[in-house]
């Protein structure tokens, strides 16, 4: 504005004030921006661009931006969309000698995580409601114990639990996979306990003076309340689960019973020594985020708001 | 036909007294909870501390050893190693981290918060670690890798990363960087908000530049926020396995052995060692508790710097 109207200054003056006009603090700290989502993001999409490339040349051609020959053959052969016997007399010294029954890991993954996210989630949003609207006795005793859960790590708890599945007999089974994670987490019952307590008590005293149950009032009036909340956690319960890696790694090994993130180590062990099949064990990779990537399109903006509440517990 | 009603109806106003009567229903609501927390928590953690007392492999009878177990690790090197790798790690992750994380924050508060940035930045986190290890041992490649080559064009040397002994913990922890400081951002942008504005305004008025401000308000009153960041992420710092368990599976030559993959070791590569793993384990949970409690003592992690302005 000021640069405009006086017309007297002289030139190099003119320019001299439009450069400090301009917030180079803003300027740089845009520029920062750009790279750290430059860094975020490139990784994914060089996964992306190494899935389309031709198995042959991922080695001859590393250097290339773009997908070298882009074809869909890495996906089809992960899907299992190629009969392995059209591949003989071709060169297949680049393609993993590891079987690649996608579609039952891509099931499995799904009824591990299912089960988990419709248990957890149900039976602590129970359990959360009584610690926060029940009176009965040792209520805070008993709420105080379970967050003691979160305070012990993950291993001390995985050898017992591990040795305890295997004298169930469940190791290799869905149920030995799911079982420590079904029926509670300390976490999910401190997140619901927060919001069944911000709830207008109101609502649930009309209800009841309506002549409705305890589990009238919880089932219609609380769960349908905090339908926002509850939908955060099993989403969050959904990723963590099919994030998870370790416990049915121990646990699921068995190709029937195996997740994706089992899967996909187990593939990268058989790749061809020495030359790993990078397109074909990127082409998996891609499956395996499809959907995490769907459910952080359409509730990504929910899962952030879910974070920044989970920092302040 | 009124024997019948009159019992319907009796056991209607049973149901009803049962659905009515708190003390039962409320332990009836927490009945799974409670039963899952005992068998898969608490009991395994009492028993993890039983196990260690013992020597014991699965197959044969477990045999009470007292502290031998306890012994055992601390005469043995690779356990030593194993911590000091860990903390290595530890401290290469947590400082860039927590610092990445903040100056994200302050970016986002200054210049940009739309839902967009947040969910791009937010993105790494959702990976799994498998995932997030299988993409960076490809990007990374000491030959192949995109990095290399990008190094190797610029005229800089091609880098081993996790292939070589001195690089491969700082590698793991950059990745780990890459996947939690978006994240880590996230929860610090939220403890921002809460700093009143008017402090700023103040600010200005009496002179003080964007620097000063930031030191003087932003990071001394966002510190029950980076406290609260800071203890969780070095809990889950200590406990690095799924990225070393894909990427280097503890090499090379033993370099990425940290805690918890040395008690992995113990239990599925060296015979079922349930003693030493366990006792090892137990070890790992009193250092935490011990990291924990110095922690927030010593940055008063329940006191705000804001009572002192009002």
């Amino acid at each position: 504005m000021t640069t405009l109207t006086n017309t007297r200054l002289p030139q190099d003056e003119q320019q001299a004030a439009f450069f400090t006009n301009i917030p180079w603090g803003n300027v740089m700290l845009w520029i920062v921006l750009f790279l750290l989502v430059f860094i975020t993001l490139f990784p994914f999409y060089w996964v992306v661009r190494t899935a389309l490339s031709d198995p042959n040349s991922v080695y001859a051609h590393a250097d290339e931006l773009l997908p070298h020959d882009p074809t869909a053959f890495n996906f089809q052969r992960v899907l299992g969309m190629i009969d392995p016997t059209t591949l003989v007399g071709q060169d297949t010294s680049r393609l993993s000698a590891g079987t690649l029954n996608f579609w039952i890991y891509l099931r499995n993954s799904f009824i591990v995580s299912g089960l988990v996210t419709f248990g957890q989630t149900l039976f602590s949003s129970m359990a959360a409601y009584a610690f926060a609207r029940m009176n009965f006795p040792f209520k805070d005793q008993i709420f105080f114990f379970f967050l003691t859960g979160l305070m012990v790590p993950g291993i001390v708890l995985f050898i017992p639990n591990f040795v305890l599945i295997r004298q169930l007999g469940w190791i290799g089974t869905f149920q030995g996979v799911v079982a420590p994670a079904f029926l509670m987490s300390p976490f999910a019952i401190f997140f619901m306990r927060q919001f069944f307590l911000s709830l207008n008590r109101d609502l649930e005293e009309a209800a009841k003076l309506d002549g409705s149950t305890v589990l009238g009032v919880f089932w219609r009036v609380a769960l349908p309340l905090t339908i926002g909340p509850l939908l955060t956690l099993a989403l969050l319960t959904f990723v963590a689960s099919w994030n998870d890696y370790l416990w049915p790694f121990l646990v699921g090994r068995d190709e029937e019973i195996r997740v994706l993130t089992v899967a996909l180590s187990v593939f990268r062990s058989q790749t061809p020594q020495g030359g790993p099949d990078w397109a074909g064990l990127m082409a998996g990779t891609v499956v395996s985020i499809v959907p995490t990537i769907l459910i952080f399109v359409f509730f990504g903006r929910r899962i952030v708001d879910s974070i920044q509440f989970s920092g302040f517990k | 036909m009124a024997v019948k009603v009159k019992n319907s109806s009796s056991e209607i106003s049973f149901l009803g007294r049962l659905a009515n009567s708190e003390i039962a229903l409320g332990f009836l609501f927490i009945l799974p909870a409670f039963i899952g927390f005992t068998v898969f928590y608490a009991v395994p953690a009492i028993r993890s501390i039983g196990i260690s007392f013992t020597e014991w492999n699965l197959l044969s009878d477990a045999e009470y050893v007292g502290l031998r177990n306890y012994q055992d690790i601390f005469e043995d090197d690779r356990f030593w190693r194993a911590l000091q790798i860990t903390v290595t790690y530890v401290l290469w992750n947590i400082p860039l981290q927590t610092v990445l994380a903040v100056l994200i924050a302050v970016i986002m508060d200054k210049v940009n918060n739309s839902s967009v940035l947040r969910g791009i930045i937010i993105l790494p986190w959702l990976m799994p670690n498998v995932i997030v290890a299988l993409l960076f041992i490809w990007i990374l490649d000491p030959t192949l890798g995109i990095v290399n080559v990008f190094l190797e064009a610029i005229g800089l040397e091609s880098q081993g990363f996790f292939g070589v002994p001195d690089q491969a913990i700082a590698t793991v922890a950059g990745v780990n960087i890459w996947r939690h400081m978006g994240y880590t951002s996230i929860l610090i942008y939220a403890g921002l908000k809460t700093i009143p504005k008017s402090l700023y305004e103040a600010a200005t008025v009496d002179g003080a530049n964007g620097w000063v401000q930031f030191l003087r308000i932003t990071l001394p009153l966002l510190r029950p926020v980076l406290v609260f960041v800071v203890v969780t992420s070095v809990i889950g710092s200590f406990q690095i396995f799924d990225t070393i368990a894909v990427a280097t599976d503890g090499g090379p030559s033993g370099s990425t052995r940290t805690i918890i993959f040395y008690i992995y070791q113990e239990v599925f590569e060296r015979r079922f060692n349930m003693g030493t793993a366990t006792a090892a384990s137990v070890v790992l949970f009193l250092i935490l508790v011990t990291v924990t409690v110095i922690q927030t003592r010593y940055l008063q992690a329940g006191r705000s710097d804001l009572a002192d302005y009002s």
